[in-house]
């Protein structure tokens, strides 16, 4: 009894604290179209299971309630039932029903945020490179020609097309307030579909564990208008200093460091690995050939034409 | 001195040089005290080279108790590591090894071998078998798990920790950002132990289908026996996958080949594809065994038989089969698109379909029963919400783009420990209380029991709930810090006190088998919980031969059936009976393999070599010898009878 209290008491304050608006949960306070879209999807998947959760508990509350022995008489002799097919086919088609009717959102929702935002497709998505090395993210803008290190900034009301690799262990790109997150790894480009609809600055960060400094392995990140953003690419252009390869490997090199700008991108003398796994949204991935596969410490060997 | 430093820890702590002494301590304390109170040959004797089912499970159980507590000691250090921000207990490498070697011990040196230990006192019994079909292959599984689990445990002691993760995902697993030998032990150690879990499958499921008593089809078994059976089919598909995977990586690792590496060609999504086509049917090795517990318990406890016989067979044959069709699961974020995630959404969220009608069928079980609350009673019912919550995460968990947000959160850490602790570490506690006078002839304290129960029960949820609220808030697991700006704090310490309320159960559990081993009645009858299956039909203890007579059943619940003016289970006179020898043989080999393990995680090739060849050595001397065991006369039969008989009327 004591524990069925205890458990009620942990399900309603859980939603309690869900629906509480003084503090929200960062998953559940989106700033941009994908976020809301999972947020949507994670309540409605709350809501269900709360039901099933509900009758379980329900059904269990009766049954110890009502046939505990201390409550029966002593000759009391428990029936021998084998079952029912009633009953079972009633437990058995609920949760097939309740199962296709998550699946189609879970569908929907996957084919929704690994597409280009809804209501943005007409426009021009601006295309980041994010490269994780140990432990830092080197952020591309090559239409910008600029480089920023463990910062992002970007316009909002603008689709944004983030293109994910690494120059170390597997990463995770992950802002929670913009959207869910996808790995960055060595061998091929991953594309993540984001956008930012309110002003702001969020948190970044690397969510798959890869190694001693996995912990601060952190961005920032600032949503601003598009004339704002405009504005720090132009200041940008007059005032930081062009990367260079060697300050590039410099960088490569485990540690943490602070924020950086440049002028230009590692794109120049270090492509990223596009030539396979093409997975950007329609769930087609083109397992290619590694053959021309970039390792890190092999610097001076590495291709310097470019290959997108 | 070279020599020497290889064997030195990398990361050295205080709390490491401390345990190096304890373990020294300890090693030496055992030897001078085994050696002054002359139990050498006892335990050669009756133990070391036994190849009883029952010895060899109790030994399992052993070990498993253990590396519950070496794992829980992980697990109290990273809580109180998290539980304020900025914490400096733990450096990061240190935080790292600890969350690597907690998750290894827990699901392979702990749950799964307690699990087998359980199976392997239990199954034969319960099929009215003498032993299992090949004693003394069992008895080498338990020695490869046992020096393979010791090779894995000294790690920390000598030349480092894995730290890369019980998933070892490359790259970060290769020699160039994890180059101490900890994952050298990680890729070995595991192997070892897992070719001991693969011959367990082949030994049980051979045991399961051609040793059951007459009379007992297949679907006449108690349910214990089908969830061993069905898990056993797993474990025979799933780890030869572990195997070749873990060859892999030890060629990657030792001899600069590079199936996952960052170079040449090397792949980081074979090693995820691998190790998760092993890994997630894994998770179903160590849950459907508590299946088949609470069954077996439930039913005792509400005094009725199992509602819905049928559909629990099948569903937990619906459920091994989606087992291997999920895997991708694990990593919906590795950018497959979203066809294949949508497919795999489905499928995972399709287990919950049998897994529900397990649920309801325990309900029901419960209908018009008469409920007693024991101790392994408890533990059964506290499994039913708290792992219907774990449950119905796990269904969040499967709709893919949500998990792009639940993905390597604490949520994800809340979710799967709502599924393992009830599901499997609350059955083992259940079948180790329910089991316990079944091995030993005596019962441990209920009283004692139900403050253990409690404390674990409230010290869990406290624990891990708190997980799912800071998993959507952003808190990635993994994290040896944070700080105090992300407002993870008060919650996470919340985690630290439910951590200690464990650990306060758990010592109430171990007071409990010391109190009641000093002082719990001895006078209990051989079937002191007015049980339903076979193994309650013989004495306690267990005699070596199980049953004087063989059985012949004709229902799921026989020996019920039997007590309730059913027919009778033993017709016939005794007849001699033929038993396997004992060999010391499955302990040497053991040792070899730990010391060729050994030899191997530090390149030592001429140790490795040697090693080798013992190996060679030890099977060829059983595929010479000439071992037919011994005969049990029927006067032995008769004479134990009697005394077993004495002790129990």
């Amino acid at each position: 009894m004591k524990m069925k209290w205890a458990l009620l008491t942990i399900i309603f304050s859980i939603a309690t604290v869900l629906t509480g608006c003084d503090n929200p949960l960062a998953v559940l306070d989106p700033k941009g179209p994908v976020a809301a879209n999972q947020a949507n999807v994670i309540m409605i998947s709350i809501w269900t299971m709360l039901i099933i959760v509900l009758v379980v508990v329900i059904l269990y509350a009766i049954m110890l309630f009502k046939y505990r022995a201390s409550k029966s008489s002593d000759d009391y002799v428990p029936p021998h039932v084998e079952g029912s097919h009633v009953l079972e086919a009633i437990w058995t088609i609920i949760p097939i029903l309740i199962v296709i009717f998550l699946s189609v959102v879970s569908v929907r929702s996957t084919n929704e945020v690994e597409a280009t935002p809804k209501g943005y497709e007409d426009q021009e998505p601006l295309i980041i490179y994010a490269a994780s090395s140990n432990w830092k993210w080197h952020f591309s803008y090559p239409e910008e020609d600029i480089e920023t290190v463990n910062y992002l900034f970007l316009p909002t009301n603008r689709p944004i097309e983030f293109k994910l690799y690494s120059y170390g262990p597997i990463s995770s790109f992950w802002i929670p307030q913009l959207g869910g997150q996808k790995y960055a790894m060595s061998d091929m480009v991953n594309t993540l579909h984001l956008a930012a609809e309110t002003p702001g600055e969020y948190m970044g960060r690397n969510a798959n564990f890869s190694g001693s400094g996995f912990a601060e392995h952190t961005f920032n990140v600032k949503a601003m208008p598009e004339e704002e953003f405009t504005k720090w690419v132009d200041e940008i252009h007059g005032t930081a200093k062009k990367l260079t390869e060697s300050e590039f490997d410099k960088l490569l090199e485990p540690g943490h460091v602070g924020q950086y700008t440049f002028n230009g991108t590692h794109l120049d003398f270090r492509p990223a690995p596009e030539h396979n796994h093409g997975a950007s949204g329609n769930g087609e991935s083109e397992h290619s050939e590694h053959s021309d596969h970039e390792d890190s410490k092999k610097a001076d060997e590495a291709e310097t034409e470019h290959q997108h | 001195m070279d020599y020497f430093d290889r064997f030195a820890v990398p990361h050295s702590s205080p709390m490491i040089v401390g345990s190096q002494i304890a373990i020294a301590v300890t090693v030496l304390a055992i030897l001078v005290g085994v050696t002054y109170f002359k139990k050498w040959g006892y335990l050669w004797r009756e133990w070391f080279t036994t190849v009883d089912h029952k010895r060899i499970g109790i030994m399992y159980i052993l070990a498993a108790l253990l590396m519950l507590f070496r794992g829980g000691a992980d697990a109290i250090l990273m809580r109180a590591q998290t539980a304020i921000p900025d914490n400096g207990l733990l450096d990061g490498q240190h935080y790292n090894e600890i969350f690597t070697t907690h998750g290894v011990v827990m699901i392979l040196f702990m749950a799964m071998p307690f699990i087998i230990g359980l199976m392997n006192i239990v199954t034969p019994l319960q099929i009215g078998a003498r032993d299992v079909a090949f004693p003394r292959l069992n008895a080498v599984s338990f020695w490869l798990f046992f020096w393979g689990a010791m090779l894995f445990n000294i790690s920390f002691v000598v030349g480092g920790s894995p730290d890369a993760g019980w998933t070892a995902y490359f790259p970060l697993a290769s020699v160039e950002f994890s180059e101490s030998v900890g994952m050298n032990y990680y890729a070995i150690a595991i192997q070892i132990a897992g070719i001991g879990t693969l011959m367990t499958g082949i030994n049980f499921i051979v045991t399961i289908l051609k040793m059951r008593a007459p009379g007992m089809t297949l679907m006449k078994m108690p349910m214990f026996t089908w969830s061993i059976l069905i898990t056993n089919l797993i474990i025979v598909f799933a780890f030869p996958v572990l195997t070749v995977a873990l060859a892999l990586m030890t060629m990657d690792r030792l001899f600069g080949t590079n199936f996952f590496t960052m170079a040449n060609g090397g792949s980081d999504m074979l090693w995820a594809n691998l190790f998760w086509i092993w890994g997630h049917p894994e998770v179903y090795i160590v849950i459907l065994p508590a299946f088949g517990i609470y069954s077996e318990i439930i039913s005792t406890f509400a005094r009725r038989n199992l509602y819905g016989y049928k559909s629990m067979v099948v569903s937990m044959v619906a459920i091994s089969v989606l087992s291997f069709v999920v895997w991708a699961h694990h990593f919906f974020t590795m950018g497959h698109g979203a066809m294949v995630n949508g497919i795999f959404s489905i499928t995972t969220m399709a287990i919950a379909v049998p897994t529900g009608i397990k649920i309801f069928n325990w309900l029901f079980t419960l209908w018009r029963g008469k409920i007693e609350f024991t101790v392994p009673m408890l533990y059964s019912l506290a499994f039913i919400p708290i792992f219907t919550i774990g449950g119905v995460t796990g269904v969040m968990l499967a709709m893919a783009s949500a998990d792009y947000q639940y993905h390597n959160t604490m949520f994800l850490v809340a979710h799967f420990h709502y599924v393992l602790i009830p599901g499997t570490v609350f059955a083992v506690l259940a079948g180790f209380t329910y089991w316990w006078p079944k091995i030993f002839n005596f019962q441990l304290s209920e009283r004692i029991g139900k403050w253990a129960f409690w404390f674990i029960v409230v010290g869990f949820n406290v624990t891990f709930f708190p997980m799912f609220i800071t998993g959507l808030d952003g808190q990635a697991r993994r994290m040896y810090t944070y700080s105090e700006a992300t407002g993870y704090g008060p919650l996470n310490l919340l985690s630290f006190v439910g951590a200690l309320g464990l650990l306060i159960g758990f010592a109430f559990l171990v007071y409990n088998i010391y109190w009641s081993t000093r002082y719990a009645p001895r006078n209990i009858t051989s079937d002191p919980w007015n049980a339903r299956s076979l193994e309650w039909a013989t004495h306690s203890p267990v005699p070596e031969y199980n049953f004087a007579i063989v059985p012949e059943v004709d229902s799921s619940q026989a020996f019920w059936d039997s007590k309730n003016n059913g027919p009778a289970l033993f017709k016939g006179k005794y007849k001699e009976i033929h038993m396997p020898n004992n060999s010391g043989v499955p302990f040497v080999l053991g040792i070899i393999f730990f010391v060729w393990g050994f030899a191997m995680v530090f390149s030592m090739w001429i140790f490795a070599i040697i090693s080798t060849l013992g190996i060679f050595a030890c099977m060829a001397h059983r595929s010479f010898e000439k071992d037919h065991g011994h005969h049990i006369s029927v006067e032995e039969i008769e004479e134990t009878e009697k005394k077993l008989r004495g002790a129990n009327a």
